[in-house]
């Protein structure tokens, strides 16, 4: 009777810290002790504790032009999701319903799949120049492979029953299409969006190290030939805090919106 | 929109097949339906009743254009409207039910008509809900309010009742029965289940097994709402004992 009631109590614990953002603010907080404690031991030029990093992202948006750097790379990081996510769909959709398509078009998916993001961006910027087409077409070009493979994979996962639902009830092809079709996709689109911002801003980055005036790759170019790395550091902490933003305040509520009919309890 | 209605109900549909073969997977050619005839009467409900795999489900996909690869004719009026019940309710689950019914309602079904036949199948209080907040029983009842929305000038139903305990699926048939009095229209229902069929037909069409053609057509002259479990038992005795092979499976 007593081991239920210590089971009890325990479960309780674990519901009281595993509620609200307790364990993820503890992570945080977890590693910055650690980022600070390393820095302090070294004592290094080279490895900055948090307060100074912080202290020049703060310094560098009022009155650097950080805020701008990361503006320009922010918006290449939207247009080469945008258009990859575009094309790719449109691809992935068009080869997961067409068998014919696929067969053509597989072994070319599968060259692009393993082609290395930096032959593509060298191939760009030597063909097209170094001027900011080429540059979010070499970006987009590496996410759209990937956003074909899954697209593809949720076009061969649509529900036939459904299909022939909307068929019979005659549904207009659009009507079809936005009712029936893309939720189903819904899901597709989501991974593919969660992966393609990530592997899209790093790829963006190489960019702009390459052959880009501007842009945060650009300032972290020029910081490492300065082996400024509280610079390099600073560059990165900002960015990571905005992609966070972005998956935190758009991309999770909007999966929740359009997933709502999933979670409520039956 | 009431006259073309009045046209396509009093015009009885025809169905001719000659021929309707599958082609497997592994390329191999299967039969399932050869010189198929049926003329089904405007306002009647027709039941189809068959051994299980003899084609009864294709028959229905080829009577709603779902399967054009057969050789033969459906004849019935141009822009025929259709009401179809599928074995699952098959509601799209990221829509409520109120706008699953929205989205194939006839063109001048109102939000007053749709309450109406909500509350006739019973599913007034569940319109804000999503499919899968719904048991089988309330989401076969929204199928079937979406069947009826359309208004059709031909409902099909493909044993909209199986796999609900035995209760639950005769107060469907009963509910079925009102609605569809209330709301008259041609309809055409496949079962295997011979008390359902003597229930609600007033054709009952016997089919043989693949390639299915029709063995028999029964007409039943009781209405529906007269009939009682003696006369069902009746009338199952005595096609039993002349149709053995359609009704042995019980």
């Amino acid at each position: 009777m007593s081991e239920t009631a210590l089971q009890r109590d325990v479960r309780r614990q674990a519901a009281w810290y595993t509620r609200g953002p307790w364990v993820s603010i503890l992570s945080v907080a977890g590693f910055l002790l650690f980022w600070f404690a390393a820095a302090e031991i070294a004592q290094s030029r080279l490895l900055p504790g948090p307060v100074a990093v912080i202290h020049y992202v703060i310094h560098e948006s009022l009155h650097g032009d950080l805020v701008f750097q990361l503006g320009i790379t922010l918006w290449r990081v939207v247009a080469s999701f945008v258009v990859a996510m575009i094309i790719g769909s449109a691809f992935g959709l068009l080869m997961g319903q067409v068998p014919a398509v696929n067969r053509a078009l597989d072994p070319w998916l599968i060259v692009l799949l393993n082609l290395p993001a930096l032959v593509i961006i060298i191939l760009a910027y030597i063909w097209f120049g170094l001027n900011e087409a080429a540059a979010i077409g070499a970006v987009a070009l590496n996410k759209i492979p990937n956003v074909i493979v899954m697209l593809r994979e949720g076009a061969r996962s649509l529900d036939p029953g459904l299909d022939e639902m909307a068929r019979a009830y005659r549904l207009t092809p659009w009507s079809k299409f936005r009712n029936v079709t893309l939720p189903q996709l819904q899901p597709y689109f989501a991974a593919a969006s969660r992966t393609g911002l990530s592997l899209i801003w790093k790829i963006v980055l190489v960019v702009e190290l390459l052959g880009r005036p501007n842009g945060v790759g650009f300032e972290l170019h020029l910081n490492f030939q300065l082996f400024n790395v509280t610079a390099i550091l600073g560059y990165t902490l900002a960015f990571v805090a905005v992609m966070l933003a972005i998956e935190y305040l758009l991309v999770q509520p909007l999966e929740r919106y359009t997933t709502r009919w999933r979670n409520k309890p039956v | 929109m009431n006259d073309t209605q009045r046209a396509g109900a009093t015009s009885p549909f025809k169905i001719r097949i000659e021929e309707k073969t599958h082609i497997g997977a592994d390329g191999t050619r299967l039969t399932a339906i050869r010189d198929l005839s049926l003329d089904l009467k405007p306002e009647s409900m027709t039941v189809l009743m068959g051994p299980s795999g003899c084609g009864k489900t294709t028959l229905l996909r080829v009577v709603a254009g779902l399967d054009d690869d057969f050789t033969g004719e459906i004849d019935m009026p141009a822009h025929s409207r259709l009401g179809f019940m599928f074995q699952e309710p098959r509601l799209l689950p990221w829509r409520t039910v109120r706008q699953n019914i929205e989205l194939v309602a006839a063109p001048g079904f109102s939000g007053n008509d749709l309450e109406n036949l909500a509350e006739a199948v019973g599913v007034a209080e569940m319109l804000s809900r999503y499919p899968q907040e719904l048991s089988l029983g309330l989401a076969r009842r929204a199928a079937l309010a979406r069947a009826f929305s359309t208004e059709p000038d031909l409902l099909l139903l493909d044993e909209p009742f199986v796999s609900l305990d035995e209760r639950t699926a005769d107060r469907l048939r009963r509910l079925l029965l009102d609605v569809w009095s209330a709301r008259p229209t041609t309809a055409v229902m496949v079962t295997h289940n011979p008390r359902e069929a003597l229930l609600l037909a007033d054709q009952l069409v016997l089919l043989a097994p693949r390639p299915t053609h029709v063995v028999a057509v029964e007409t039943i002259d009781m209405p529906q709402a007269e009939r009682d479990t003696k006369m069902i038992d009746v009338l199952h005795a005595d096609l039993s004992r002349r149709f053995p092979a359609n009704f042995a499976e019980l």
